[in-house]
């Protein structure tokens, strides 16, 4: 039987990890159970439901600074600092229509442990790019700080940021300090139809290298922008997009910037804020993969090295494939249902290296397989160091990211 | 020396010095190996030149595997090693031991490779900050950190201290923009993370090294992300009659959702001591100067130079000048640029303070400052990134009078204790070192300290890579991985459980 203790404060989750410690009990770390199928299984008799330390602890929209506990729900806070016209510029995708679950689900902790990033990493970052500072209770059930809660901080280790993509193996975030940043006035997408894979990220490279500062950069191939119904999209061609954001007369001067650096040779077409945004949330969350359960990867690569990497991997495996971050993140969606792990990592060698993630597919596919990219010998074994020095018992989140860790 | 004790030498290595010369010299052959005193006086100090020591011996490899060899080397034998760049650390973080050996990676001077079409450039370590953009800004290219050495330092040195600069508000830290490196452990084992894609495969060890203050590992090679140059940057300069009415026009800069490419301000001593030094044209008469710089597309600067200028109006600014040129706009920012020899030229000497504090906390900290002037008599002036709350008092003091150097240490440690107090933190970019170690506890409890000290554990268990820094008290990793296991508990009763 799976027992479920959901503590109302810290004081309770420290007892509650210490009890873990003392009997031996590994816990599964949950927020709202929105990433649940996603990564390795955890084998663990109970789960820990931190989704009860929720709120607001502070925001200061003039300081730039925001601090949450870390079950407080993303779209509250999303929406929270919305309403100072302000925004996480990280850009945290929505993980739930591609996994198969509603959207508008998941926690901070969530959003730290699974290092979460959108289209506009490319020129923001991910969540570990945005994070200050945080409070955690270790596998060790001590509770600590690290960072603080300014914009600019190098006092001691960068422990919020190490945190960050740890999936909840190393500590327990219960409070979260990130950096916020102003919401653009307004957006516009470049939209340059009926391109190759690869004059698709030509064209991106060249866009990226010009003075436009691109926020995001993708390439939906027509079999891709097809199976998107956005109104004022039109996906009946290859679409290679680029998004323009900041004030009114700098979004249309960088449109014409565009326009003058792909002038004549390729058609550019714009898309208006509100198709830009809907456009981009599709290609946030992965929605083109959204629905049914074919195995799909995450994999980042060097940006130009995108095309090669999946014209070479369909040589043996059918798929769909559509890039992001300027070619630089691909979304693979595998049609014949196997994971095909291997050959796709081989592929992201050859194609000069990267990682590729494997997520949605079976639990007991990600029980077998791999879903995080196998690391060499000495990084694997400091990898294991690291997560002893924070849980030794391994009670937390045990195996999450692969064996022994 | 002042008061900062450092681990005491081990007088078996000491004993053994002539052996572990030898040893170096059979791995790094020729000119490589340094022992002679005069010629490691160079290696004495860093920026941080109230303290200094010379090393055992100090050692300047030429390949990774070399590297590798010294460091497995001291690593079977106990040897400590302090790694050091171009040694401009202004806390004290290339400070050697005298029973340590001095890895200096300054011949790790090349750039490998510049791929454009990725935003790339792999570097070795010893390349200096600016060096970086040089490769590149013939292609219109930069690298973005730019710390105030950035002519001398080196990138190897700014992954060690996360250096920032004037412009990291807006495109971030070293930490932001790195994307991969290759280094050597204490072991010699040689690891590679990252490289030009994004994001780290499992643990981000991107993100523990950069700012490691050189206690983690020795990097050989860095890959960063270079950006295009802003079509065009003008700057604005902004005199106001008070600290409080700057502060404000700071916050409404931002609360109106312009983050500016830099945005310092500096006090009234500050401004008299750069003016009478450059003369940037300062308003003399201002009590708080801001110079705020607006980078990107002509039609944005344009744009928010205008806003820009009726929340200055707004905030009661006496002076408003805008750059109408390239010149002048290098012009406005010399005298920023130049605040700490300017400062040099009415004092014989200088501390440079590194607190953070969140930014509305401004009047009440320059207040407590002028308090803590009068305690300790000794002048300050106040340079401030002010869009992300980092101040650099510069206090004045000279080191030959008896006392002087001591008043101007506890002066800068009220200083940061009253950084911590109102919210902030002990160093915004110029990092721990010795210079604030004793002061981690007024920001860190003891189990936050050793946990941070668990992490040095996973990568040198026996403290060998530059022990002493950041961390005020040493404890064994033995002792710090003990566990306190709280048996025959009951398991929670009033925790809620389904």
């Amino acid at each position: 039987m799976t027992d479920t203790f959901k503590p109302r404060d810290e004081k309770d989750l420290v007892e509650a990890v210490r009890w873990a410690i003392s009997e031996d009990h590994p816990l599964e770390v949950v927020g709202q159970g929105s990433k649940r199928d996603l990564g390795r299984p955890v084998q663990a008799g109970h789960v820990l439901d931190l989704s009860g330390l929720s709120g607001v602890v502070s925001y200061e929209p003039a300081e730039l600074v925001l601090t949450v506990r870390a079950g407080t729900p993303i779209a509250e806070v999303e929406s929270l600092v919305e309403d100072s016209g302000q925004e996480l510029a990280f850009e945290p995708m929505d993980y739930g229509p591609l996994l198969g679950h509603e959207p508008g689900r998941g926690t901070i902790g969530g959003v730290v442990g699974a290092n979460l990033s959108g289209p506009k990493r490319l020129k923001h970052g991910a969540a570990r790019d945005h994070i200050l500072g945080l409070q955690a209770v270790s596998g060790r059930g001590e509770m600590f700080k690290a960072g603080g809660k300014v914009v600019k901080n190098v006092t001691g280790y960068d422990l919020p940021r190490a945190l960050c993509g740890s999936w909840g193996t190393l500590a327990l975030a219960t409070e979260v300090t990130f950096k916020v940043l102003p919401r653009a006035e307004t957006e516009a997408t470049v939209l340059l139809p009926g391109l190759s894979d690869a004059e698709a990220v030509r064209s991106l490279t060249r866009a990226m290298g010009s003075s436009a500062e691109v926020s995001a950069a993708a390439h939906l191939p027509r079999a891709v922008a097809e199976r998107l119904e956005i109104e004022g999209f039109d996906g009946s061609k290859d679409a290679t997009i680029l998004r323009l954001e900041g004030f009114g007369p700098s979004v249309d001067y960088r449109f014409d910037t565009l326009g003058k650096l792909f002038g004549g040779g390729i058609a550019t077409e714009r898309l208006d804020a509100g198709v830009s945004r809907a456009l981009w949330r599709a290609v946030r969350d992965c929605l083109p993969f959204a629905g049914g359960d074919t195995p799909v990867w995450r994999v980042s690569l060097a940006p130009t090295a995108g095309p090669a990497f999946v014209a070479d991997l369909s040589r043996v495996v059918a798929l769909d494939a559509f890039y992001d971050w300027s070619g630089g993140l691909v979304w693979l969606r595998l049609k014949d249902g196997e994971p095909q792990a291997e050959a796709v990592r081989e592929a992201v060698r050859r194609a000069g290296g990267g990682h590729a993630t494997l997520v949605r597919a079976s639990q007991a596919v990600r029980a077998g397989v791999p879903v995080f990219e196998p690391q060499p010998k000495p990084l694997g074994e400091l990898s294991r160091r690291l997560k002893a020095q924070f849980d030794p018992s391994g009670i937390l989140n045990p195996g999450r990211m692969a064996s022994g860790v | 020396m002042t008061g900062i004790a450092m681990p005491k030498p081990s007088d078996a290595v000491l004993a053994r010095r002539r052996d572990i010369v030898a040893a170096l010299q059979e791995i790094v052959p020729g000119e490589g190996v340094i022992d002679a005193d005069t010629e490691m006086r160079a290696y004495e100090t860093d920026g941080l030149t109230a303290y200094r020591q010379l090393p055992l011996v100090v050692v300047l490899p030429e390949t990774v595997d070399q590297v590798a060899r010294i460091l497995r080397y001291c690593y079977e034998n106990d040897v400590k090693v302090v790694p050091r760049g171009a040694g401009t650390s202004l806390s004290g973080g290339a400070l050697p031991l005298a029973d340590g050996v001095l890895l200096s990676m300054m011949k790790f001077n090349q750039v490998l490779e510049i791929d454009y079409d990725n935003r790339a450039v792999v570097v070795q370590p010893g390349v200096t900050n600016l060096g970086i953009t040089r490769a590149v800004e013939e292609e219109g290219f930069y690298y973005a950190p730019d710390p105030s050495s950035q002519i001398a330092c080196s990138i190897g040195g700014n992954i060690a201290e996360n250096s920032g600069g004037v412009h990291c508000l807006k495109y971030g830290l070293t930490t932001n923009n790195v994307l991969g490196l290759q280094m050597v452990l204490m072991t010699g084992e040689v690891i590679r993370i990252g490289g030009k894609h994004l994001d780290s495969e499992g643990y981000d060890m991107l993100a523990l090294m950069t700012g490691s203050e050189g206690l983690l590992g020795v990097v050989t090679e860095v890959t960063v992300r270079i950006l295009q140059s802003p079509e065009t940057a003008r700057a604005v300069l902004i005199g106001f009659p008070s600290s409080e009415d700057s502060g404000k026009c700071v916050a409404d800069i931002i609360g109106a959702g312009i983050i500016p490419g830099g945005m310092e301000m500096m006090d009234k001593p500050a401004i008299h001591a750069a003016e009478d030094f450059v003369h940037a044209g300062y308003p003399r008469e201002a009590e708080a100067l801001l110079i705020v710089e607006l980078d990107g597309p002509e039609a944005e600067v344009d744009h928010l130079l205008s806003r820009i200028e009726e929340i200055a109006r707004a905030n009661r600014a006496d002076t408003i000048r805008v750059s109408s040129s390239e010149e002048e706009r290098m012009t406005f920012w010399a005298g920023r640029k130049a605040a700490f020899p300017a400062v040099g030229r009415i004092s014989p000497d200088y501390l440079c303070m590194d607190g953070t504090i969140p930014r509305k906390e401004l009047p009440k900290v320059l207040a407590g400052m002028r308090a803590l002037s009068e305690k300790h008599g000794l002048r300050v002036a106040n340079v401030f990134h002010a869009g992300d709350g980092n101040l650099h008092p510069l206090i004045l003091y000279d080191a030959n009078k008896p006392g002087e150097l001591e008043a101007a240490e506890a002066f800068g440690a009220d200083i940061l204790k009253l950084c911590v107090e109102v919210g902030g933190v002990l160093t915004g970019e110029h990092g721990v070192g010795i210079e604030k170690r004793d002061l981690m506890g007024e920001m860190f409890s003891e189990d936050d300290l050793k946990q941070q000290q668990r992490v040095k554990c996973a990568f040198d268990e026996k403290h060998l890579l530059n022990p002493g820094k950041v961390f005020p008290t040493l404890h064994r990793c033995a002792e710090l991985g003990r566990m306190h296991v709280h048996k025959g508990k009951l398991p929670f009763p009033d925790i809620p459980r389904f």
